[in-house]
């Protein structure tokens, strides 16, 4: 599905991914975790290219995605986001209709239908457990909506156009307990068709879950395992160390 | 934070370890010097300050994980002290079935002098304070000693169980005061047990590893 290959990236001088190999699990939920500076964040946008547009930015080794290195020149960086979605940290609805959110990526892949929209836009709220709540009010703005609404409004934005792997980057740090546990329910529902990474600085949060977790520190992969390993029986002194709160 | 309840967890579960050793002692010393107040004492004061011990334990573990989500060798720690805190009080019921059926005997005539059940409380004592001294030093080396050293009390229990058989079916008038020094020596037997059990979790705590039902992985 995905992996890296000697992966390593600056930003300038700054050296923040140092020779990074590892393999994101198909259909299951990989959190990478670690503390602030750590990496995690530019990881999470090397898997769709979504560092090409920072200055300075240098990757050097291979992001493999379904067999092939995504950063070879023929391959087209919107080609590869329409089959790896990302969400972010803040919810980020543009300032359009509810309807006009979902159909927006659909509109821009070439579907004209409007009877073809509704039925994507309807699907893809529903997976995004947004549908009840919003049903008689799609042609609202979408900036009317909670914070934890709009962030599963862009989780249903970026199904629209059917990923195969969805990458989200602190989608709860902004959100209450309750919105974030939404969003957990719904992760754990998506991953039945979809490859998930996750990033967070909040190790409940991975250990709640994901299946897979890696823990990055001063731009190194220290450790991947089952996160049911990594917060158990951690093999390296350093992710216990992060798991204690020692540094973070 | 994390760090002082974990440290006062230990405090109070090493606390703990120390009075069920002091009371399984009192009750074999209390049998082999006839003792009663040692007996009594085990029984009236030594077991209510076991349970509130093992109460204020376990109260403070389950707060210390609902208020810090401890993780990795966090987590297993205070899992361990839960696990070792049940263990404990268990030790401290047998030490009052031993007390109790010491009780018992102490004031009839001996069927045989109690040297092979000074033998096994010997051991199991020692199995209990190296337990301990591994939790405490966190030696894994010490914890599989203890391990390994359980057939030594499984066998002179199996060994005092057989004699008493005989001693029963010679002597019918002797078949009371016999079956409660069986109660003493199995009661020993299951502390030695829990001594293995508390060795164990050591062994998880420290290296993560499951030695149980030999399934070191």
């Amino acid at each position: 599905m995905i992996k890296t290959e000697n992966l390593n990236v600056y930003f300038g001088e700054n050296h923040v991914l140092k020779n990074i190999n590892i393999e994101i699990p198909e259909k299951k939920i990989t959190a990478i975790m670690g503390p602030s500076g750590c990496g995690k964040s530019t990881l999470l946008r090397c898997f769709n290219r979504m560092n090409d547009l920072i200055d300075n930015f240098v990757l050097q080794g291979k992001v493999i995605f379904n067999g092939k290195n995504i950063y070879e020149n023929s391959t087209e960086p919107s080609e590869i986001r329409t089959k790896i979605g990302m969400v972010f940290q803040k919810p980020n609805p543009f300032p359009k209709s509810i309807y006009e959110n979902v159909a927006f990526g659909p509109k821009i892949l070439g579907i004209k239908d409007k009877s073809k929209l509704d039925y994507i836009v309807e699907e893809s709220l529903k997976k995004a457990y947004l549908w009840e709540e919003v049903k008689d009010k799609l042609r609202e703005n979408a900036l009317n909506l909670s914070g934890g609404q709009q962030q599963r409004l862009c989780i249903a934005r970026a199904l629209a156009v059917g990923p195969e792997v969805l990458l989200l980057d602190e989608p709860t740090s902004a959100l209450d307990p309750v919105a974030s546990k939404k969003i957990e329910e719904l992760l754990e529902e998506l991953k039945k068709n979809l490859t998930i990474v996750i990033v967070t600085h909040n190790p409940s949060q991975a250990s709640r879950i994901s299946d897979y977790t890696a823990f990055l520190y001063l731009g190194e992969l220290i450790e991947f395992n089952t996160t049911d390993k990594i917060f158990t029986i951690p093999k390296h002194p350093k992710t216990q160390e992060y798991l204690s709160g020692k540094f973070g | 934070m994390f760090e002082e309840k974990l440290n006062e967890l230990k405090r109070e579960i090493i606390n703990y370890a120390f009075l069920v050793e002091r009371m399984i002692e009192k009750s074999i010393n209390g049998l082999l010097e006839k003792k009663e107040e040692l007996l009594r004492e085990v029984i009236e004061r030594d077991e209510i300050e076991a349970n509130d011990f093992e109460i204020k334990i376990d109260e403070l573990a389950i707060t210390t994980i609902a208020k810090y989500e401890p993780k990795g060798k966090d987590l297993r720690e205070v899992l361990m002290i839960l696990k070792i805190n049940n263990d404990l009080e268990r030790m401290a019921d047998h030490a009052v079935n031993i007390c109790e059926s010491a009780l018992f005997l102490i004031e009839r005539p001996k069927v045989k002098p109690f040297t092979e059940i000074n033998k096994i409380a010997n051991e199991t004592i020692k199995m209990l304070k190296d337990s301990i001294d591994s939790f405490i030093e966190e030696n894994t080396k010490k914890a599989k000693s203890v391990c390994e050293r359980d057939y030594i009390v499984d066998d002179l229990n199996s060994s005092i169980s057989k004699e008493l058989i005989s001693y029963m079916m010679c002597d019918p008038g002797a078949i009371e005061r016999c079956m409660h020094i069986m109660r003493i020596s199995n009661n020993i037997e299951r502390i030695a047990d829990l001594s293995t059990n508390i060795s164990e979790d050591v062994i998880f705590m420290v290296e993560g590893k499951v030695i149980k039902h030999h399934r070191e992985e």
